[in-house]
């Protein structure tokens, strides 16, 4: 299967000491505006931190300048020695002219034989997809495709942007049961980006609402619970979440909220 | 029946459209053929700065061709323009200006005709010994970095993310292109350099299963033109350039027909 450094380190030590990174006081300055400012943010290994937030209110910013695709323009990014993080970037369409099958696209960045790349399918649930153009893969499996692909490197830390843009509601739910089943096995951080805090909410540890600075901060239920997300995403969208909830049983994939993580220290609305 | 002046065009054409080939992949992946349009156009104007300084016109059009593919770049950075305008304007500027050097130097007798549509019946030996040195590096340079250009090609950030250099691979490319562009530029003129790295590219997606192969498929591809092309302007008396052209062309649009035939409704191909 995959060879997972991290794999051999406990899950359940969250803390500082196993914290992949850290970031302080992250501000994006372009074109005479702030994308975003103040931002606190930190990902421990075994850890999903899903940032929410609506459209422009800098969640990808904050995603690429975590990973280093963009430099920040203030603020202190820590990363932890040798991390090796496995990106699925937002909205990634490959175009027609380019004839690339699955094992193509998984082999793009870096060389890998064809029993790491058959894992790497066969752990993300379409082992039968290898030889497949990208081209014929629905939504979904486009998505599970390039999960693959981040997971190839053995990551450390995934970053994943929206990584259910294009698929229909269950395969949504299926998808992010599978970014949490990652997590379990490879114990591996995860920041991830949606729009949408329904269908996140189960895979979740902790929450950060973003309107181009941290509004809000915490468990998923101690968010929905939060004044600033109710004036982020309007009252009724939280008044959904919370009937959304209760008919769920916690959540659309049906897990229960109490990981060992707690995250009620960190709970706090910025100024 | 095989001239010597007809083999030597063979072997200029055939070992031109072997680097066009790989490159109008490229060109083709990365919506450049507009981009590499420009680049072209912008050709004579290098050729009337390299007879204003005396210096070899291959210079003069790799310099302002790689000039006008800087300019491009630094002005998508800052401008407010949309890259198919600026294109627009900088394609038809350079040409314009090349046109009018050329005319403000009397003194100088220029073939413009030549320089527009290539004369590749009138290639020299050192030409062809040109058309491959440059060939050896610029095909080397390109699978020295094609990873990482590909890479980039699909998404630039994943590359930056994963640490394959996308900048320095563009500007590579660039380079590339521009060298391109001054050794086809007497073939082919500069008319129709892009529709000898585009439509053997093209032609090659429809029978290529991967991007590696796709390259090979369009070198092999624009040989064939060349060769089939140049055949059909000896037998018909036909300018040899343009005949070319139309050997790809219809070498594309034979490639169309088996995807007709085996899809039926199959979806129109959105890569323009």
């Amino acid at each position: 299967m995959l060879r997972t450094r991290s794999q051999s380190r406990s899950i359940s030590t969250a803390g500082p000491a196993t914290s992949l990174v850290e970031a302080h006081g992250l501000g994006v300055h372009r074109d005479g505006r702030w994308l975003v400012r103040d931002i606190d943010l930190t990902v421990n290994r075994g850890e999903i931190v899903t940032l929410i937030g609506p459209n422009g209110s800098g969640k990808s910013t904050t995603a690429k300048a975590i990973i280093g695709v963009i430099k920040p323009d203030v603020g202190s990014i820590r990363r932890a020695s040798g991390l090796r993080i496995g990106y699925v970037p937002q909205a990634l369409s490959i175009d027609r002219t380019l004839p690339l099958t699955v094992h193509r696209l998984l082999t793009l960045t870096a060389r890998h034989d064809r029993t790491a790349v058959e894992g790497a399918l066969e752990a993300v649930g379409v082992p039968h997809l290898r030889r497949v153009p990208v081209h014929d893969l629905s939504g979904g499996e486009f998505q599970r495709a390039l999960l693959a692909r981040a997971l190839l490197r053995a990551p450390d830390l995934l970053v994943l942007d929206e990584p259910v843009q294009g698929v229909d509601f269950p395969g949504e739910l299926a998808l992010y049961g599978l970014i949490q089943d990652i997590r379990d096995r490879h114990g591996c951080g995860v920041l991830l980006i949606s729009h949408d805090l329904h269908v996140v909410m189960a895979a979740t540890d902790t929450v950060i609402c973003l309107n181009g600075s941290v509004s809000c901060r915490g468990s998923p239920q101690a968010v929905v619970a939060d004044p600033a997300y109710a004036s982020l995403f309007g009252a009724a969208a939280a008044e959904t979440l919370a009937v959304y909830r209760h008919r769920h049983g916690g959540g659309p994939a049906g897990h229960a909220h109490d990981h060992d993580h707690d995250h009620d220290h960190d709970h706090h609305r910025d100024p | 029946m095989l001239d010597d002046f007809f083999s030597r065009a063979l072997i200029a054409g055939v070992g031109l459209a072997l680097i066009t080939g790989p490159l109008g992949c490229f060109v083709v992946w990365r919506r450049m053929a507009y981009f590499g349009a420009t680049m072209a156009h912008s050709a004579l104007l290098g050729a009337a700065l390299a007879l204003f300084l005396r210096i070899e016109p291959m210079s003069g059009v790799f310099l302002v061709a790689t000039l006008v593919a800087g300019a491009l770049m630094l002005l998508e950075r800052i401008g407010g323009l949309s890259s198919d305008t600026l294109l627009g304007i900088l394609a038809h500027a350079a040409l314009a200006i090349g046109l009018v050097a050329v005319a403000a130097m009397p003194w100088v007798r220029v073939d413009l005709m030549g320089f527009l549509f290539g004369d590749i019946l009138a290639v020299s030996r050192t030409d062809i010994a040109i058309i491959f040195a440059s060939g050896v590096v610029i095909l080397g340079l390109l699978a020295w970095s094609w990873r990482s250009l590909l890479a980039a090609t699909v998404n630039e950030e994943l590359a930056r993310a994963e640490g394959l250099g996308p900048t320095r691979a563009r500007v590579l490319f660039m380079l590339l292109l521009a060298t391109v562009i001054a050794i086809a530029m007497k073939l082919v003129g500069i008319l129709l350099i892009t529709a000898l790295l585009i439509i053997p590219a093209a032609t090659a997606r429809r029978l290529a299963g991967g991007p590696e192969a796709m390259a090979v498929v369009a070198s092999l591809v624009g040989a064939v033109a060349v060769v089939l092309g140049l055949g059909g302007s000896l037998t018909l008396d036909t300018p040899s350039g343009p005949s070319i052209v139309m050997a790809a062309f219809l070498l594309f649009l034979a490639s169309l027909l088996p995807m007709a035939w085996r899809r039926g409704s199959a979806p129109p191909d959105a890569g323009s």
